[in-house]
């Protein structure tokens, strides 16, 4: 009886209070720099409503864990369920979160929810000429109901109205826009084992699919660099094909991209600054049953990696899963993030572009996208 | 605070005026309550179940009989039983398991939502469900849904730390952490009655329709046949809210929407015979439950329904022969299941899925025990058991799984003192399609039992055990898509328990029954089955990387007043203390944290009050707070809840019809709260049942 009165006593409901924000001092300032900030997307895992949304101030040093909520205290259940990804487009922030089937626009200043923008299975947000791209796995028309092809979606940044779709090949990923045509990399990763290989071309000016270029299975990344070249990768297939990374070009004269170098790694992300392109890579590995992992930098123009890791002091041996990568595109500070068990918090390694550790923070979970606040 | 106040003062008027009959008492009841002389050993076939629910009158006297015998086995066990367990607001034995201590159970809400048990932290693949003497198996997940099975025709649920302290028991049963036992009516029949029936109708919130029927016929001296039937449909629908406030005390957001998808339409069918020869017993049973469910899923942002379905049909036809041959006893059983799952996702954002998952089992099992001495008994049990699944999967290795359980007990009976010791070996062949089967497994598990009463006083008794065992890898585990990981070892567990039980009777004292007992436990789960990424977005594998230590306490209350003629009071508490902490890796940032949804206080309170037919049921439940991750920060922060549950029932006789009535209310506050994060609970909801029986 005292017991249960001493339970009675002690723990009772209280209000649910909305998530509040943490802040840790990181101090890592700099005043002058045209970057104000970095927004940091925590992924969350599936059904845990835990998609976050982290911010650091380069002016106050001040690094703020969660914020959303305590910003926009009155959306009901919060920024939603697994982020995808994030972009700033003009005076705006846009978070792909994919299973709530939606794109969050706000402030890219305050964090102000300006609006959402209903997009089934979303996966990853482009800005070209005042329109954001949306790619979603889930085409406008279900063509063939049993393998809906994926889709990119056309939206308004200013009334957030859904201007164009266009149909493209099987679980669409990532886009990149090279010379008024987008290339997305399709994945086909709900078909296994008849995974999508392919790129596909859209000519912006009416919007249309014109080609599918052949790369490899299982695509996910793509990246242009500053000679306009794109660094595509392949997933593999977990099991005999393994992750790679592609090289599409255009010929002298032509205006079509074809895959001129396969370069002989594993590749799971990538960042590029300049000439270099930074890279991790998780592999598992059923026989070890342990992950391997790898880093490295290659060189965009030669093609060649001239560097097997961009971690000189050591400190990739704490991270367990890298999952998230980005270059300051001042600095050069390279951001490593560390999504561990998938399922408590993650950390955001701060390196210095000699590849030395500058700090560390505490992230939400699975923290994996990074953008770049401009001043 | 002030609803805080409130809770209390409405908890303290009713257990005033609230009584239970609810009470921990031991299996071996049964056999002090059967009629048959000579065949000592026949307790496990005895059942208690058909006197318990005829007439209330005998209902009391019984239950209180039941309460009086304390310390037969070597550790008691938790049971509700008969009217005691009908008066429960509970829709399913997992409702009912929230009223044992040690328990946690996994609620995803709403009549058709999944709920699974642990045991003292353990993880639910350790819990070994018994349905009417065999246990159930799910090779697949290894986790039993206990919201499937509906308290109409069970007759007592008991649950039992370590295993039951039984020596004739299939080998199996001899291999849980705990188990749970669940155990259907069986037909008893008074001198000149040939048959009973009953009919069952259920109806309220949810749109609920839930009849049932059940027939038992005696068909000669010494074989009679019951068939029970039953029918559910609900459309699962209930509000729920979602509240936040800002910290200045200003509302957030306020919203009530209503749970979707959560639909199930069910049958069960049950056929049971059960006959007695002159040096033993038989029983035969059939079992179907057909049921098509929708799966309400996370309630996340913009995401407010789901279009997954689940279609179950789960068979199992079993056997059993007991027989007693001077000191000589044996107890074999067989099993045949096939279950059958064909899940579908129709969300049209999602990936399509059209999965049919068949699952077959055959069991065999021969129990033997020879009485050496008057005080020293030995057994050996030999359990073979045969599991395949199948499914129309990309890549499904369609997993054979050829198991052997052999296990030796022993039982010491000295004056005071009573031991008792097993071993048990498991021996198991997977074969696999495609791929290299990975290398048989063999495990030894031991276990020992004491209790004891060191006192003159036969109401105080000491008791303890410690036990290994294991589990191993499910299907799912080692060969689930690219998930699975065939490498994996046995998850092990090593149980320590030392408790006292006090437990006073006398029959027409004013005091009529108390009982108290307290259990401390130390657990330790090695090689803990764990999903880690594979570095893709929510791709996984499962390790054998998780060290937990658990330690905790269970406490239980008990008592009768019999104030006044016909009145009966009983107010019945529990409480658990848990400290369950994973101990893997001191570089987590979750290291020596309390591992998921495990609370560590929880506890319970039924007041129950009878009076010349009517009855009157209060039961509070409550579970602290508790963490939704591994990381016991704020952010993965769950509230505690407490429920408030009534019932009130009243008994009629026509002639020779007996009628009950019984209105329930379940969430009497209408508290939000959620038992698994994102799957919110229903508010107020409520039951009528109306019963005859001849």
């Amino acid at each position: 009886m005292f017991l249960w009165l001493a339970i009675g006593l002690t723990g009772c409901r209280e209000d649910e209070l909305v998530v509040p924000t943490e802040y840790d001092i990181i101090g890592d300032e700099n005043y002058r720099s045209d970057i104000r900030g970095f927004y940091l997307v925590n992924e969350g895992n599936m059904g845990s409503n835990k998609c976050t949304l982290d911010f650091y101030d380069y002016r106050t040093g001040l690094y703020s864990r969660n914020f959303y909520a305590e910003r926009n205290p009155n959306v009901i259940k919060e920024l939603g369920d697994v982020g995808n990804d994030i972009g700033i487009y003009g005076s705006k922030l846009y978070v792909v979160v994919n299973c709530s089937h939606k794109v969050e626009v706000m402030d890219a200043r305050t964090g102000v929810r300006l609006g959402q923008i209903d997009i089934p299975n979303c996966r990853y947000v482009r800005f070209y000429r005042g329109k954001a791209y949306v790619s979603s796995y889930v085409g406008p028309v279900l063509i063939d109901p049993e393998a809906p092809k994926g889709a990119v979606f056309e939206v308004d940044t200013t009334s957030f109205a859904i201007t164009r779709k266009v149909s493209v090949g099987y679980q669409p990923e990532e886009m990149e826009i090279v010379d008024d045509y987008m290339y997305v990399a399709n994945s086909g990763g709900y078909r296994v084992p008849d995974y999508d290989n392919t790129v596909s071309v859209i000519q912006m000016i009416d919007f249309k699919q014109v080609q599918q270029i052949p790369v490899g299975i299982n695509l996910h990344r793509v990246k242009k660099d500053r000679y306009n070249k794109l660094w595509v990768t392949s997933r593999g297939d977990y099991q005999t094909r393994p992750s790679r990374l592609y090289v599409l070009d255009k010929r002298k004269g032509y205006n079509q991209m074809i895959v001129t170098d396969t370069i002989p790694v594993a590749c799971s992300n990538m960042a590029i600054k300049g000439d270099s392109l930074y890279y991790y890579a998780t592999e598992w590995n059923n026989y070890t049953s342990s992950n391997t992992i790898s880093y490295g930098i290659i060189d965009v123009r030669s093609k060649e990696i001239i560097s097997k890791g961009f971690i000189t002091d050591g400190t990739e041996k704490d991270i367990t899963i890298p999952y998230g990568i980005a270059v300051h595109p001042e600095t050069g500070d390279i951001f490593v993030t560390d999504a561990k068990n998938y399922v408590s918090s993650g950390t955001l390694y701060c390196f210095t572009k000699e590849g030395r550790k500058k700090w560390s923070v505490r992230t939400g979970d699975i923290p994996a996208h990074i953008v770049f606040l401009p001043n | 605070m002030i609803k805080k106040i409130f809770v209390l003062l409405f908890l303290f008027g009713l257990s005033g005026i609230s009584v239970c009959i609810a009470n921990e008492k031991t299996e071996s009841d049964a056999k002090e309550r059967k009629e048959e002389k000579g065949e000592k050993k026949e307790r496990k076939l005895k059942s208690d179940s058909s006197q318990a629910s005829d007439t209330l009158g005998r209902n009391l006297k019984e239950l209180v009989v039941t309460a009086s015998r304390p310390g037969q086995d070597v550790i008691p066990a938790q049971t509700l039983s008969g009217d005691e367990l009908r008066r429960l607001n509970s829709n399913s034995v997992a409702d009912a398991m929230r009223y044992f201590s040690g328990v946690q159970i996994k609620d995803y809400g709403g009549v058709g939502g999944i709920k699974t048990v642990n045991i003292r932290s353990m993880g639910t693949n350790h819990t070994g469900v018994v349905y009417d003497g065999v246990e159930l198996g799910n090779a697949q997940n290894g986790q039993i849904d206990l919201g499937q099975f509906s308290l109409d025709n069970i007759e007592s649920i008991s649950l039992y730390n370590g295993q039951k302290s039984e020596i004739l028991q299939p080998a199996k049963d001899f291999g849980s952490a705990g188990s749970i036992y669940m155990r259907t009516r069986t037909p008893h029949f008074e001198e000149g009655e040939n048959y009973h029936a009953r009919l069952t109708i259920r109806t309220g919130s949810f749109d609920l329709i839930n009849p049932s029927a059940l027939v038992e016929l005696k068909l000669s001296e010494r074989v009679n046949a019951s068939l029970s039937a039953e029918w559910i449909n609900s459309s699962g629908k209930y509000k729920f809210r979602y509240r936040r406030v800002n910290p200045a005390g200003e509302l957030a957001y306020d919203t009530t929407a209503v749970r979707e998808n959560g639909d199930i339409n069910a049958t069960r069918l049950e056929l049971g015979f059960n006959g007695s020869l002159p040096s033993g017993s038989w029983h035969l049973k059939a079992y179907n439950y057909n049921s098509e469910r929708g799966v309400p899923g996370a309630i996340v942002n913009n995401v407010w329904r789901r279009g997954e379905r689940i279609w179950d049909t789960n068979s199992f036809v079993q056997g059993r022969y007991n027989g007693y041959f001077g000191r000589f006893s044996t107890l074999n059983n067989v099993k045949y299941a096939f279950y059958r799952t064909h899940y579908v996702n129709n969300d049209d954002k999602q990936i399509k899925v059209d999965n049919l998952y068949k699952q077959k089992e055959i069991y065999l099992s021969s129990a033997n025990e020879y009485e050496i001495l008057d005080n020293w008994r030995a057994s050996v049990s030999y359990d073979f058991m045969w599991n395949t699944l199948d499914a129309d999967v990309y890549g499904f290795v369609k997993p054979e799984r050829l198991s052997q359980f052999l296990s030796f007990a022993t039982a010491f009976n000295l004056d005071r003192f009573k031991v008792q010791a097993s071993g048990l070996g498991t021996f198991i062949h997977d074969r696999i399609i495609g791929q290299e089967s990975p290398a048989d497994k063999h495990v030894f598990t031991p276990a020992v039992f004491i209790s004891g009463n060191p006192l003159r006083n036969k109401d105080f008794s000491l008791r303890a055990f410690c036990k290994q065992s294991f589990r191993m890898p499910t299907f799912n585990d080692l060969y689930y898509a690219d998930m699975g990981n065939s490498k994996l070892e046995p998850e092990k567990v090593t149980q320590y328990n030392v408790g006292v039980l006090y437990d006073h009777n006398s029959q027409d004292a004013f005091l009529t029954a108390a009982r108290f007992s307290t259990d401390i436990y130390y657990n330790r789960v090695n090689n803990k089955i764990v999903a880690y990424p594979k570095g893709q977005q929510f791709r996984w594998t499962m390790l054998n990387l998780g060290l937990v230590e658990i330690r905790g306490i269970d406490v239980t209350g008990m008592m009768t007043l019999n104030p006044l003629k016909d009145f009966y009071f009983t107010l019945r508490l529990q409480y658990t203390f848990q400290r369950a902490i994973d101990i893997t890796n001191p570089a987590d940032n979750y290291y020596r944290h309390q591992i998921p949804y495990i609370p560590r206080n929880s506890g319970s309170v039924i007041g129950n009050i009878l009076w010349r037919g009517w009855s009157l049921n209060y039961s509070w439940i409550y579970v602290g707070e508790r963490y939704n991750q591994q990381e016991n920060i704020r952010y993965n922060y769950t509230q505690p809840w407490y429920t408030s549950d009534i019932s009130i029932g009243k008994d009629f006789r026509f002639g020779k019809v007996n009628l009950r009535g019984m209105i329930e209310v379940n969430n009497l506050l209408s508290q939000d709260y959620d038992v698994i994060l994102n799957y919110p609970m229903p508010k107020r909801n409520y039951r009528f049942a109306i019963t005859a029986e001849i």
